[in-house]
């Protein structure tokens, strides 16, 4: 078994970290089996547009403080995706739970942290997690009658010439790509064709690139 | 306690035979001389590299002179590929493909594609093989090179060369023209090299690539076979070795390596394809039988001797993979996770199986230090490995392919990359080249082998 491995040039990590391997041999808070009526009161389930996974949590959450008093979770994902969804489970309901308030803050960065990285492009795996919880989070919100509090991330489209939206731009940073061309490539699309909408094209991937691996 | 090392990634690669090593040596130390040298270093280093040729064209069946050598398989696939297209585009600008070629044949067709080249991927039945008739009906007056693999490297299929062969046999014959002319059959044999008969005659191919870093030969040294005759326009131009089709100072040591390595793989190859043949049931059969929801992927019968592809339902590859690791065993999968594109294998949609299928396809490939105590070891270790992962998974599938639970995941969340773009192709319809899937032909990646 080799622990985590580093090319001392370049200081590249390409063999996932002893924390990470840890979490994934031994993930906590896991849903082993199918939960029963009203044992939860939240659920959010996404997939994973960069590599087409599935991604479940449940949530209990304290009525009085509305703070994160547990997460279960169940996930048909690669190595990364295990890690930081167990770990993201840790960070929320540690020390008497988060409050939800706090936990919808939570950046994929923040889990990653704690795990001592991931390789770029697993990166996608952690941001997994955190919208499988934001999606949890806004069922919880709707339950409660808190429907202003629920947060979507609604698409904008910024080329009107292919359809391309922002979030087709986040996903293609996500898999990998950092200059217009990626993205023309990743999105099959000549997107950015006109001179205004390039530069709003390019912006959004500074952007992206800046929150997932600047 | 030493850990258990089960190395089942053959179809990756092969260790160096030790005696492929002996006979190299001697070239890599003191005959170091350039072959195109006319003083006794070069006269050796020269003798060596006409040895090596003959010995690669009789295993093949052919004459030494049709025999290239290359630096890879990938670099074989690309002379074959676009050597004979563009020396022959007078003809026509068309090739014929399958969908489940290697990365290194389908990047050439995408390179032509690019450069105003009309393309056929060929769609493949449930098994991987091309039917017949489906190249026939492709097949044109401006088709130049067709090229369809012997074996299958994800899913072991082998496939049917010598009914392709006589499909376009056949069409030359209704269309007056000589074996000489266009349209010319390529296949890429690398993966068959250590099981199966690469004899070109037999086989009926104009050209045929093979590697040494498949049949415990060296790395960096791949062939090609060109039937006599037939034109290629060499991709690496410079001091005109290997009949001028391939620049560049002969890598001696490799070469004598690679034809060592190609003769003791053949000379074995009947025997070690029935023990590997033997083993490789008993992995499938065991798999079978101790791990509920598991399907086999590639041909049952018509597969190469040492592959084992199957994909276990509601798990990812690349997590079984690390748990594999875990207790020393080496397996591959098709993993999109595993792959840097974080495309899912492209052999394995296109046998028909939805992506979650290919998410969970692990491959063994056996080879000649597996035994059947390995087999017996990876048939402890991996069912509760699944079982693990099983628990962890939302996923719950049929092996229909249908869906228990999650079909709403993706709903308010876009599609996987790979189903956006086909959808977004189809409704731009900007497809202007080729008449098949065209996706994930561009991303060369992690699984080659
Ligand atoms: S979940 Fe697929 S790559 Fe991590």
């Amino acid at each position: 078994m080799s622990d985590d491995i580093r090319n001392e040039r370049t200081g590249e990590r390409w063999v996932y970290s002893p924390t990470v391997r840890d979490h994934f041999f031994h993930p906590r808070n896991l849903l082993l089996d199918e939960p029963t009526e009203g044992s939860f009161d939240a659920s959010g389930v996404v997939g994973s547009p960069a590599c087409g996974d599935v991604m479940h949590v449940w949530l209990k959450i304290d009525k009085a403080t509305e703070r994160v008093s547990d997460m279960k979770w169940k996930t048909f994902g690669c190595g990364s995706a295990i890690a930081a969804t167990s770990m993201f489970s840790v960070m929320v309901s540690e020390n008497g739970g988060m409050p939800l308030a706090d936990a919808v803050q939570l950046r994929p960065q923040d889990v990653m942290k704690r795990l001592g990285g991931l390789p770029n492009r697993k990166i996608h795996c952690s941001v997994l997690v955190d919208k499988a919880f934001r999606k949890a989070a806004n069922d919880w919100f709707r339950a409660t009658g808190q429907v202003e509090r629920i947060q979507v991330d609604g698409a904008r489209v910024v080329d009107p010439a292919t359809g391309v939206t922002d979030k087709d731009i986040e996903e293609a940073v996500l898999e990998g790509a950092v200059t217009l061309e990626d993205v023309q490539k990743k999105l099959k699309a000549g997107v950015g064709a006109s001179e205004e909408v390039r530069t709003e094209v390019e912006q959004l991937i500074r952007f992206y690139k800046e929150k997932y691996y600047g | 306690m030493e850990m258990r090392t089960v190395y089942m990634d053959h179809a990756a690669t092969t260790p160096l035979d030790p005696r492929v090593l002996q006979v190299m040596l001697p070239y890599l130390k003191e005959e170091y001389g350039n072959p195109s040298a006319l003083y006794e270093r070069g006269r050796a280093a020269k003798d060596a590299l006409v040895d090596s040729r003959e010995t690669v064209g009789k295993l093949l069946g052919a004459h030494a002179d049709e025999i290239i050598f290359t630096a890879s398989g990938t670099e074989s696939d690309n002379l074959a590929i676009l050597g004979a297209a563009r020396a022959h585009e007078a003809k026509g600008k068309h090739v014929i493909t399958s969908a489940v070629e290697h990365h290194a044949v389908l990047g050439c067709v995408e390179q032509l594609a690019k450069e105003g080249w009309r393309t056929t991927v060929l769609p493949v039945d449930e098994y991987g093989r091309v039917k017949p008739e489906d190249l026939a009906a492709a097949l044109a007056e401006d088709t130049t090179v067709v090229s369809i693999m012997l074996a299958n490297n994800e899913i072991g299929t082998v496939l049917p060369l010598r009914e392709y062969a006589k499909v376009i046999r056949d069409w030359k014959k209704a269309h007056n023209r000589g074996p000489l002319e266009a349209p010319f059959l390529h296949t890429d044999a690398c993966q068959a090299a250590g099981a199966l008969s690469l004899d070109v005659a037999k086989l009926g191919v104009d050209l045929l690539t093979v590697n040494g870093g498949k049949i415990y030969g060296p790395k960096g040294v791949g062939v090609l076979y060109v039937r006599r005759g037939i034109k290629l326009r060499p991709i690496v131009f410079g001091g005109g070795q290997e009949m001028r089709l391939r620049s560049g100072t002969e890598n001696v040591a490799g070469i004598v390596g690679f034809a060592k390595a190609f003769e003791l793989a053949q000379a074995d190859r009947e025997a070690e394809g029935n023990r590997l043949a033997a083993l490789r049931d008993m992995l499938i059969g065991g798999i079978q039988a101790r791990i509920p929801k598991v399907v086999l992927n590639g041909h049952p019968a018509e597969r190469l001797p040492n592959n084992v592809n199957v994909s276990i339902l509601d798990v990812e590859g690349e997590a079984v993979l690390l748990y594999l690791d875990a207790v020393g065993i080496s397996a591959a999968t098709g993993s999109a996770c595993d792959s840097a594109s974080l495309d899912p294998s492209h052999v394995i949609l296109a046998i028909g199986r939805p992506y979650e299928f290919a998410h969970a396809s692990i491959r063994f490939t056996l080879g000649r230090s597996s035994t059947e105590a390995d087999v017996a070891y990876v048939l402890d270790q991996l069912p509760p490995i699944v079982e693990k992962l099983r628990a962890i998974s939302p996923v719950k599938m049929q092996l229909d392919g249908t869906i228990v639970g999650n079909a709403s995941a993706f709903v308010s969340d876009g599609r996987p990359h790979w189903e956006r773009n086909v959808i977004l192709n189809e409704v731009k319809n900007h497809s202007s080249v080729g008449t098949g899937p065209t996706k994930n032909l561009q991303d060369p990646s992690l699984r080659s082998g």
